[in-house]
């Protein structure tokens, strides 16, 4: 690997060396690395580009990491990983994808994830977009996330895009069965002319079932941002999805939810907010010393920790 | 030394001037200066006008003979000037740890943070961390925002209506903290209140009435003029005397 790649590597799963346990590190379109343990095994799909990471039933308190990393100008990928979590497992997935585009094609990667989470298991599951490189060509990222969610089962998303893509298009599904919860934690960061767009759609399918769907995100200069989220109740269950966004320059940010309840027990509210900083923030802080634009840093700085 | 002179503030309501202060001229150089009066009467304006956040439309403000009237509240900030607001901002994202290293203007340690809760009153191992937004209450945001004042160590420090919403913390520790603000800057604290309480420690007091100043003086001239002078509400006279 080579600087650049390593760069990408520390800034989207914060890895100066290999990892510890199971890992498999892909870099411009081809494996730049595994590891596999007695729990967790990785294997190379056969019909198509990609991956079925296999976690046994029990496995605690390991973690897997998939980072992929393109420094190859005008590379376009698509990547299909499956995740199969065992019963009562607990585990720790790190994705990411670090895009240096220092040419003028386009690169792109679109990753498309699938988990199939087994009765009672617990994940999280950590994924990070980023990024780098002075070229003219567009830096494209489509992740698709697919979750299955079994009886009791619980998954947590964090998903973080702070810098450098140009066009990103997040699409997650997720059907949720009895006593299983989803959270996803989301934050979006864009500026100049990038476009992000976000689209959620879950479906609680069990009794007791629980949703919670959290985006926060600040658009600069001339970008763009579309929110999209689809809760869907079929039982008893509870449903919140929340957009906060702060709005900057000629950014323009748009927050489209939909609830749907098809039980007389479903539970659902979405929060949309969406505005610039307020006024009295920066104020506060310049009464502290800080300029207008370090009180500007330090409010993005904070909405987005 | 703070001085303000001449100053007047002018504001528009549907379309009409309305003055909310005129011709304010004060010297500030007392360890406690407490500025009184009723609702209304300007006391909040005259604290954001020296604070820079508000620009009087006549008049010129003076830090140690410095003319800051025209200094952005940023430039005034770091020249010395710290304002607690009656009303506590809240930010999200951003933890009680952060704030009060941004008031210090340096990266505190949780040793120190703990320290300046504890001060205030807060238990500091539940604050340290917590994020200063909507979770917390009035009365544990008026604290954090004295803490914050502290932390500044500046020449001159203003608080607006500290006292309330803290009704659980006694006053003598908010004095206490303003009496150990003092020995550590050997700076002014001016202070907006209605409080008998913080009036009495007062030094200088300054009587704001219907936009000017009624009366300003140490506080045994001015506190005799505060106390069961106000003219009684007819509505309760009359009651009384039927």
């Amino acid at each position: 690997m080579d600087a650049i790649q390593r760069e990408l590597l520390e800034q989207v799963a914060g890895l100066h060396e290999v990892p510890e346990g199971a890992y498999n590190i892909r870099a411009n379109g081809e494996m730049a690395g595994r590891n596999t343990t007695a729990n967790i095994d990785i294997i190379t799909k056969e019909d198509r580009s990609g991956i079925d990471i296999r976690i046994k039933p029990g496995t605690k308190s390991e973690s897997v990491h998939i980072p992929v990393v393109l420094s190859q100008s005008g590379l376009q990928e698509s990547v299909y990983n499956d995740f199969f979590v065992g019963e009562d497992c607990d585990v720790t997935i790190i994705a990411g994808c670090g895009i240096h585009n220092g040419g003028s094609a386009a690169s792109a990667h679109s990753g498309i994830h699938r988990f199939f989470v087994e009765k009672n298991a617990k994940v999280r599951y950590v994924e990070k977009h980023y990024g780098s490189g002075d070229g003219s060509g567009e830096r494209i990222m489509n992740p698709t996330t697919e979750i299955h969610l079994a009886e009791g089962a619980f998954l947590e998303m964090e998903t973080v895009q702070i810098k450098g893509i140009d066009s990103t298009a997040r699409t997650t599904t997720a059907e949720v069965a009895e006593g299983a919860g989803l959270v996803i934690k989301e934050k979006i960061m864009t500026h100049g002319k990038q476009y992000a767009e976000t689209d959620f759609t879950v479906h609680m399918n069990g009794t007791d079932s629980s949703v919670n769907l959290i985006s926060r995100s600040v658009a600069k200069e001339r970008s763009r941002q579309v929110f999209r989220s689809r809760i869907v109740g079929n039982a008893s269950c509870h449903g919140h999805s929340e957009c906060d966004a702060i709005i900057m320059d000629e950014a323009s940010v748009s927050a489209i939810p939909e609830l749907t309840a098809n039980h007389i027990d479903a539970n659902l509210i979405h929060e949309a907010a969406i505005g610039k900083i307020a006024g009295e923030q920066l104020i506060k802080l310049m009464t502290l010393g800080l300029t207008e634009k370090e009180a500007e840093e330090q409010i993005v700085k904070g909405f987005l920790k | 030394m703070l001085e303000l002179k001449n100053i007047s503030f002018q504001a528009e309501d549907g379309g009409k001037e309305i003055e909310i202060l005129r011709n304010i001229n004060l010297k500030i150089e007392d360890r406690f200066v407490a500025v009184t009066g009723p609702n209304g009467s300007g006391k909040s304006t005259l604290a954001k006008i020296v604070a820079g956040i508000l620009t009087p439309t006549e008049g010129q403000i003076l830090l140690d003979g410095v003319d800051i009237t025209d200094r952005s509240i940023t430039e005034r900030a770091q020249m010395g000037i710290s304002f607690a607001f009656q009303q506590p901002v809240r930010f999200k994202g951003i933890t009680v740890k952060d704030m009060l290293s941004i008031a210090a203007g340096r990266e505190t340690t949780v040793p120190e943070v703990c320290d300046m809760l504890s001060e205030v009153g807060l238990c500091a191992r539940d604050y340290v961390n917590r994020e200063i937004n909507a979770s917390l209450s009035g009365g544990e945001m008026k604290r954090i925002e004295i803490a914050m004042i502290m932390a500044r160590k500046t020449k001159v420090s203003i608080f607006d209506e500290p006292e309330a919403g803290i009704d659980l913390w006694s006053f003598q520790n908010l004095i206490r903290v303003f009496e150990k603000m003092h020995a550590e800057t050997q700076g002014t604290i001016l202070i907006i209140s209605h409080q008998e309480r913080i009036l009495n420690i007062a030094d200088q007091i300054v009587l704001l009435a219907d936009g000017r100043i009624e009366k300003v003086g140490g506080r045994e001239e001015v506190m005799p003029d505060l106390l069961g002078t106000g003219q009684p509400c007819r509505t309760l006279t009359d009651k009384l005397i039927q």
